[in-house]
């Protein structure tokens, strides 16, 4: 018999942590899918941050950092600059990336650091059991904006691919999602084009992904899905915010 | 590499930068603050020669967590910076320890508290010795006196770092960070990546994947995790203390002073010996692990009347002088805050007065 599908060479047989419905997993299985078919997985270095997905060291086959909340950008310079032949990567959630760890992704970014984040943003502080993140939308209601996050007190959400792709470091930025085969299939794509432009040596790539996070939002993970389409989409929508006419496929 | 001639006259900064180099450094990341900027100023030139790396980052946070991902990588890396700068990166400090990485840092210390001011001081004692940073952890403190031996020790901390996986901090001041005086050059030590099986550089296909990290959910692996450090540390605290010793035997009065206040101590020592008192240094090399035996040993000198500890801060070391004393011996102090120094003169006059209580000799 033939075989049609098969755990990817870039995931441990280690079983995910993460609740029924969040798309967490299907974002961690592409970016392995991704190092693997590059193969890229034997001279990656990937840094985990501080969110549901603090853990995910143990989840890649690639060595892997653990960093402190917000800094994985600056962790990653730091191995990238040691080894600047590997291939490097931070995995950030939005409360990791927009809120603590604005000056680390902003610097990383400017300084054009031949690194990949993948940003799973899912509106919320996943993991501290869903309080208001910078990437929350307005209105939205979470721990801590228990009436729905109120623009006069508590601002208004931050589009962080549409922010980074006005500096000159960041030379490839796009947006995606999870939430269908087809938005599965373009966010692999961003992935994989994210990967390729560092190993091109180009500058900072950069792809943010919207995330279900159905435990904290109160919703079931298929009404889940729908908020991303709608709501989120309609706060960020998909697309590539630089370079997209950048030729990268080998 | 190219050889600098066999005594050059430097300056403490620059000292500090060359020999991170001759050790093997060639990963720097700082970010600019008094009275250590001239330490970022020589590695932005020097790492290019060398073909390293120098990186000014977006703040001392960011380039401590640099310093993680390098020394994850199985670099010799440093940061340097001044006491604000150095707090932000207790961060990292703690992250460091738990996760086990081999860095140097060092604090050409200013005063304080906040902004303070850019003058010498030696209030970062506890900060050093002490934490800063969450949990239980040591950081290994290195404390030189003059610009050899900020060399010497500088390149020392690397094979320290690197012997037992811990954050060397070396506590200097802008007096000894501005100061030119002689230093004969070591040779440059081999330093690779090579003898760091641990490191995260890519599994090359060939072994399982490497991690680096601080962070133990389950509390038994926590708690074995912790156990590990400790035992470390206490090898450490075996192994590694050093401090000078002058004229402890036969003292009627015995200082403890580090850094540059020691340097100040010497001449009173001096002038007191004029007076026909005879005084002894203990100076601390090793901040931690502290030479507790040896201040032990000279307070139990019957001669010794009692510790006099001379510092820049309002009474810091002390505590560890007192420690060590176990009320063997009263223990006095004398301290100075601000960027100001003690006059050998009031050095002398509170050893007068332990020496020759009644006055007169
Ligand atoms: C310095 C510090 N502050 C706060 C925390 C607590 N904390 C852990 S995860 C988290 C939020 C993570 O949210 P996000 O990055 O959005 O990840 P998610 O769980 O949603 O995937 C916070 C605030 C921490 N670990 N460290
Ligand atoms: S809390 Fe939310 S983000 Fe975290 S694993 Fe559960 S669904 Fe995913
Ligand atoms: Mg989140």
């Amino acid at each position: 018999m033939a075989l049609v599908y098969q755990r990817t060479c870039g995931l441990l047989d280690v079983p995910f942590h993460y609740c029924p419905g969040c798309t967490h997993g299907i974002v961690h299985k592409l970016v392995a899918e991704v190092l693997c078919e590059l193969g890229l997985l034997d001279g990656a270095i990937g840094v985990s941050s501080v969110g549901c997905t603090y853990n995910n060291y143990e989840y890649f086959a690639c060595d892997m950092q653990q960093a402190a909340h917000g800094r994985a950008p600056a962790v990653a310079t730091g191995i990238k600059r040691v080894l600047p032949d590997a291939t490097v990567f931070t995995y950030q959630g939005d409360g990791d990336l927009a809120a603590i760890g604005t000056a680390e992704i902003v610097h990383a970014a400017a300084r054009g650091e031949r690194i990949t984040t993948v940003f799973v943003n899912n509106a919320i502080y996943g993991m501290t059991s869903g309080q208001m993140a910078p990437t929350t939308l307005v209105g939205q209601v979470t721990t801590t904006s228990p009436y729905g996050r109120d623009a006069a007190t508590q601002g208004f959400p931050i589009n962080v691919s549409e922010m980074l792709a006005t500096l000159r470091g960041a030379v490839y930025v796009e947006r995606v999602s999870v939430t269908s085969v087809k938005g599965i299939r373009a966010a692999k794509k961003a992935i994989r084009k994210a990967f390729l432009v560092q190993r091109k040596g180009l500058g900072f790539s950069f792809v943010e992904v919207l995330s279900t996070c159905p435990t904290n939002w109160g919703l079931s993970p298929v009404e889940s899905l729908k908020w991303v389409d709608t709501a989120m989409q309609e706060q960020y929508p998909l697309g590539v915010f630089k370079g997209a006419d950048l030729e990268v496929e080998p | 590499m190219d050889r600098l001639p066999d005594r050059v006259l430097m300056k403490g900064n620059e000292a500090i930068a060359e020999a991170a180099i001759r050790a093997g450094c060639r990963h720097y990341f700082g970010y600019p603050i008094t009275p250590q900027t001239e330490i970022a100023h020589y590695m932005a030139k020097r790492m290019k020669s060398v073909g390293g790396v120098f990186l000014q980052a977006e703040s001392e946070v960011a380039a401590i967590n640099m310093v993680y991902g390098a020394a994850g990588a199985g670099a010799r890396v440093m940061t340097t910076s001044s006491s604000p700068g150095i707090s932000l990166k207790q961060e990292g400090f703690s992250y460091i320890a738990g996760a086990e990485l081999p860095c140097v840092v060092v604090n050409v210390a200013r005063c304080g508290p906040g902004l303070g001011g850019i003058l010498p001081a030696q209030g970062d004692y506890f900060q050093a010795t002490k934490g800063g940073g969450h949990g239980d952890y040591r950081n290994a403190v290195l404390a030189p006196a003059s610009v050899q031996e900020l060399y010497q020790l500088t390149v020392e901390a690397f094979d320290l770092a690197d012997r037992y996986r811990v954050l060397v901090l070396i506590l200097a001041d802008g007096t000894l960070g501005q100061m030119m005086e002689p230093v004969s050059h070591l040779e440059p030590k081999d330093a690779t990546a090579a003898g760091k099986p641990w490191a995260t550089v890519g599994t090359g296909g060939k072994r399982f994947h490497n991690t680096i990290t601080s962070i133990y959910i389950d509390p038994e692996r926590l708690e074995a995790h912790n156990l590990h450090l400790q035992a470390k540390y206490a090898k450490i605290a075996r192994n590694e203390v050093r401090c000078e010793s002058v004229g402890v035997e036969g003292a009627e009065v015995v200082v403890t002073a580090f850094g540059t206040t020691a340097r100040i101590v010497r001449n009173v020592i001096r002038q007191a010996a004029e007076e026909g008192i005879k005084v002894g240094l203990i100076r601390p090399i090793t901040l931690w692990p502290f030479p507790s035996e040896a201040v032990a040993a000279a307070a139990a000198h019957p001669s010794v009347k009692a510790l006099l500890s001379v510092e820049l801060n309002a009474g810091q070391m002390v505590e560890d002088v007192r420690l060590a004393v176990n009320g063997a011996k009263p223990v006095q102090f004398h301290g100075r805050m601000g960027g100001m120094l003690p006059t050998q003169r009031e050095i002398l006059e509170r050893i007068r007065a332990i020496a020759r209580p009644e006055g007169g000799t």
